[in-house]
């Protein structure tokens, strides 16, 4: 199925209103993803960003159509060169995946099938997208392999996963995902699981990789400073919504949404006075229960008032691509200063 | 308060009992597997049992099983108050109908009919249960005993004993390994050919045959106890040994042991009438028992073959009721299904 | 691996060695003595003495031990007391029968159950699952030789479909070359008696591949839920693979490991299965051997087959355990 391609007109991918339900016998529906919306343009790093629980993998899943088929209600659009993807049927998505848009996941030890060699686990995305013979295969595999970065290609190619270190296993992912060009690649906290060493060489692979093929990345994360080494724009989800949409720089630099701002003052900065007490976001992720009408956040905002939990709150665009869903955002002024408006 | 350093052996006075008397009672807290409503493993399991339909059709089976098995040897003949049609086992009430190539059906003085031998098929149904009860019984209670005896040596070897003891544990899991890979049935086959045609020796042969199962779960269960989190947890928090063994390492040991010990009763009562049926059970056919009344029905199939259809039955809806059972305990104490 | 091998076998000989005391110790208590329950009811005085003479009776225990022991290597077992003739022999033309019959009853077992057991994993909640969970457990519940019978009512006598007695018709005439029926039929061209053999099989085939059949039912079907929770599954799917693909080499190559495993117990059940049919449709292979033997005390045969079953499943555990760490690259010693 061909899809029609019209690179200039629009962005890469346009998610709207997206939402997730999950259905489970005998217990009330969750609603994982409630009305979650963002762009990417062709050949951006777009980061998503949110603490465990958001919503952010079960957004990336929704998108590629990898969610179970039973007990899960998506609705929204989510259009992919104009394309709505969760209207498509089964076999176009499957005929998308892999070959326009690629996902690369958590755990690389787990993600590669244990009793298959590393070459024919690449070369099965060639043989299946790209039409090649299996010698064909596996000699792109080996060049695949050596471009992630992996020495000794040839040898590793009948090599099984449980050789390989864990950085080699996530380079060998990145070269399955990568492997037809993708479009797009959806990268779900790819270093998570790996040292702190290997995890700068990843990402750096990572944004060679998107500058020389030119593929558009979402890169979801947890962690802020890998947004800020990495992402062109940021959406910041709490509770299954985007919360705050931002310019890498403006988000740093003026975090209107609570809950951003709440993060950045999280973390521990190394030019911080001796014994300065760390700032915690009180409170934590409950369990995704419905919630009461109103802002999610606003149990542990120290901005709330009456009006945050009388409905959800709009979503405020600027003109500068600036989005956030707030009634008492931060103004400029920034995360150091706290202000605290309760009650009344 | 001061800080004073934790400490193992009992100290004088009441103060430093109060304080082991705490810390035996924070252990305790701590040693509980954490769950949202506090409750203790055995009552969330009988919860989690009764919402089971599995288990409630087991539970249901095996009632009526062990109901049966005890008042059926006190209805067969009944009291002269209980109009039912039901005679004593043994007596061939019925000899006169009997004629070669013809045994009658059910009729409204036998419910199920006669056997080869006149005796009212009902009535040594009933009376079977009991027979068949007991078979299951010592058979899973010899084969748990000897498992229990074994594993349990071979697991305080491992844990206490040191190198030889890990040696000594080696060797006796090497035979228990042996004894596993050997399927069940020639297992008891062999035990049963060499003890002699009884009933006790089909007992003490399936219970063999069920041994090594119980001697592999015990040791293992022992072994990973020793190892878990709160054990460790319990130590460090100056509880003593015995205490932990007691109170924690052992009732959680006991549930596994409990699931298998329904499961093999099940099997116990298959493989026995399959013993019989080869010819090692009893030859005296007089006291009924189901797996024997199946074996010897064999040679009336032509005849009559119900008469091996109503045992057949009752034993596999008797095993069938065991196995959801065990079964739906398994599912009940498995931590991963535990939400 | 070599190592390995030899390491395993040294560690088995001592559990042999134990169980040939025990046998022999049972041979020196059965009723009438050694010489009496070897020879049967033909034991004339003669033959008692030549035998307490042969086993050395006479002699002391060791002696005794060592010439049994003799025998037991030598593969002499005595002579089978209901035909005179050398065990090892009768054995030997009984076991192709009951091989026959476990291959083809381990052959409907494999070929049926993998499949329902992937379709029920796939379809979990469907009506195939459920009839696949409660159909298995029912059918490990029921008496093998129960269900001999019924087919044999049933398809044998009732509806006449498929013969019931015995491996082969009376009025085919086949040359037998390796006591394999269908196999010789097919060596030897027979084609109706290849046929008429199979033909015999299938009813105690179907009887004793129930339980095997609803073990691997049980192992695929939870073997498939659990590969399909599995990371790689997702990654197989993110690569927009076919379904035939990620079906063969990342479910199934996955899931059926611990089914292969089970091979040990499915022989088990197979040979148990194998002795308690086939004298329900006297099909004349070992089963059947035994339990005439047990009828008749046939002694010696009882002690061989003893001893057959302790050799056949230590040497299939250690079959499992090497195929198992061919079949999985982990567990290959490296």
């Amino acid at each position: 199925m061909e899809l029609t391609v019209s690179p200039t007109e629009g962005p890469l991918l346009a998610v709207s209103d997206l939402s997730v339900e999950f259905h489970r016998k005998g217990q009330r529906p969750v609603r994982a993803v409630d009305g979650v919306s963002f762009t990417v343009d062709a050949g951006e790093v777009v980061g998503l960003v949110g603490e465990s629980g958001c919503g952010k993998s079960v957004t990336a899943l929704a998108i590629t159509g990898l969610l179970p088929q039973r007990g899960v209600r998506v609705g929204g659009q989510a259009r992919f060169a104009g394309t709505d993807l969760l209207t498509l049927d089964r076999r176009s998505r499957r005929d998308l995946r892999g070959r326009e848009i690629a996902m690369v996941f958590q755990d690389p030890i787990s993600s590669l099938n244990p009793v298959v060699p590393v070459g024919v686990q690449v070369a099965e995305v060639l043989t299946r997208h790209r039409n090649m013979t299996r010698r064909q295969a596996r000699s792109t595999a080996a060049e695949l392999l050596d471009r992630v970065g992996i020495p000794d290609p040839q040898r590793r190619l009948k090599e099984y996963p449980h050789q390989l270190s864990g950085g080699m296993r996530q380079r060998a992912l990145i070269a399955m995902a990568v492997a037809c060009q993708p479009r797009l690649l959806i990268a779900d906290e790819p270093t998570t699981a790996l040292d702190v060493t290997i995890q700068a060489q990843i990402l750096e692979l990572l944004k060679e990789l998107v500058q020389e093929i030119g593929t558009a990345l979402i890169m979801i994360t947890h962690d802020l400073g890998i947004v800020a080494g990495m992402c062109d724009r940021v959406n910041v989800l709490y509770a299954g919504r985007v919360v705050e949409t931002a310019d890498r720089r403006a988000l740093f630099a003026h975090p209107h949404h609570p809950y951003t701002v709440g993060l950045l003052r999280s973390i521990p900065r190394l030019d911080g006075a001796r014994g300065e007490r760390l700032t915690p976001i009180p409170g934590s992720v409950r369990d995704l229960l419905p919630w009461q009408e109103g802002c999610a956040y606003a149990p542990r905002c120290t901005r709330r008032s009456e009006e945050c939990l009388d409905g959800l709150p709009a979503l405020v665009e600027e003109p500068d691509g600036r989005a956030y869903r707030c009634i008492h955002p931060e103004r400029a002024g920034g995360p150091t200063r706290d202000t605290v408006r309760v009650g009344a | 308060m001061a800080t004073e350093p934790a400490q193992r052996t009992s100290p004088p006075g009441p103060i430093g009992r109060r304080r082991a008397e705490r810390l035996d009672r924070l252990a305790e807290l701590a040693a509980t597997p954490p769950d949202e409503r506090g409750e203790s493993l055995t009552r969330e399991t009988l919860r989690r049992l009764r919402r089971s339909p599995m288990a409630m059709v087991g539970a249901s089976i095996v009632l009526i099983f062990v109901v049966i098995a005890l008042i059926g040897p006190l209805l067969t003949p009944p009291p002269s108050w209980l109009p039912l049609p039901l005679y004593s086992p043994i007596e061939n009430v019925g000899l006169e109908q009997i004629r070669p190539g013809q045994i009658p059906g059910p009729s409204g003085d036998h419910w199920l009919g006669l056997d080869h031998l006149g005796r009212d098929e009902l009535s040594r149904m009933l009376y079977g249960a009991r027979q068949t009860l007991l078979v299951g019984v010592v058979a899973t209670l010899i084969g748990f005993t000897a498992g229990a005896v074994i594993g349990g040596v071979a697991g305080a070897a491992y844990g206490l004993g040191g190198r030889i003891g890990r040696w000594i544990d080696s060797i006796l899991m090497r035979f228990i390994d042996l004894l596993l890979a050997m399927p069940p049935l020639l297992l008891a086959f062999s035990v049963a050919a060499v003890l002699g045609r009884s009933l006790t020796a089909v007992m003490i042969a399936v219970g063999v045959a069920a041994t090594p199962i119980f001697a592999r779960l015990l040791r293992g269960s022992m072994i990973a106890q020793a190892n878990r989190d709160y054990v460790l947890a319990a130590t460090s928090l100056g509880v003593r040994r015995p205490r932990i063994v007691l109170s924690h390492v052992f009732p959680n040991s006991l549930a596994p042991v409990i699931v298998q010990a329904t499961l093999t009763l099940a099997t116990a009562i298959i493989e026995a009438a399959g013993l019989s049926f080869l010819g090692l059970g009893n030859p005296d056919s007089r006291w009924p028992e189901w797996g024997t009344m199946l074996a010897q029905a064999q040679a009336q199939l032509a005849v009559q073959p119900m008469l091996a259809v109503y045992p057949a039955i009752a034993i596999i809806i008797t095993a069938l009721g065991f196995t959801l059972l065990g079964e739906a305990m398994r599912e009940a104490l498995d931590p991963k299904l535990r939400r | 691996m070599t190592r390995f091998i030899i390491r395993r076998l040294l560690q088995v000989i001592p559990t042999l060695a134990a169980l040939s005391v025990l046998l022999f110790i049972w041979l020196r208590r059965l009723p009438g003595g050694p010489d009496a329950a070897l020879l049967g009811e033909r034991a004339t005085p003669e033959a008692r003495a030549a035998i307490r003479e042969r086993l050395g009776l006479d002699e002391p225990i060791l002696v005794q031990y060592g010439r049994y022991m003799k025998d037991l290597l030598r593969l002499d077992f005595g002579v089978s007391t209901q035909t005179q003739q050398p065990v090892i022999d009768e054995f030997l033309i009984r076991f192709p029968g009951t091989v026959e019959l476990a291959f083809t009853a381990l052959a409907i077992a494999v070929g049926v159950g993998i499949p329902v057991g992937y379709l029920a994993a796939r379809r979990r909640g469907g009506w195939l699952d459920n009839l696949v969970v409660s159909g298995s457990m029912v059918g490990i519940c029921t008496p093998v030789f129960f269900l001999a019978f019924v087919l044999k009512w049933v398809f044998g006598e009732q509806l006449g479909w498929l013969p019931t007695f015995g491996r082969q018709s009376p009025g085919i005439n086949a040359t037998h070359v390796t006591n394999f029926f269908v196999l010789d039929g097919l060596l030897t061209r027979e084609w109706d008696a290849a046929w008429d053999a199979f033909l015999h099989l299938l009813l105690p085939a179907i009887a004793v591949a129930s339980i095997p059949f609803a073990v691997i039912v049980r192992m695929t079907r939870a073997s498939v839920l659990e590969v399909l929770n599995e990371d790689y599954v997702r990654t197989a799917e993110a690569k927009g693979l076919t379904d035939r693909t990620i079906r063969g080499r990342h479910v199934l190559r996955n899931a059926l490991l611990p089914v292969v495993t089970a091979i040990g117990v499915l022989a088990g059940a197979l040979l148990s299965g194998a002795v308690l049919t086939e004298t329900v449709f006297a099909f004349n292979g070992i089963g059947r051997f035994v339990y005439l033997a047990i009828q008749n005390a046939d002694y010696p045969v009882l002690m061989a087959f003893i001893m057959f079953i302790a050799l056949t499943f230590v040497t299939i555990n250690l079959l499992v355990d090497i195929s198992y760490s061919i079949i999985d690259p982990r567990v290959r010693v490296h």
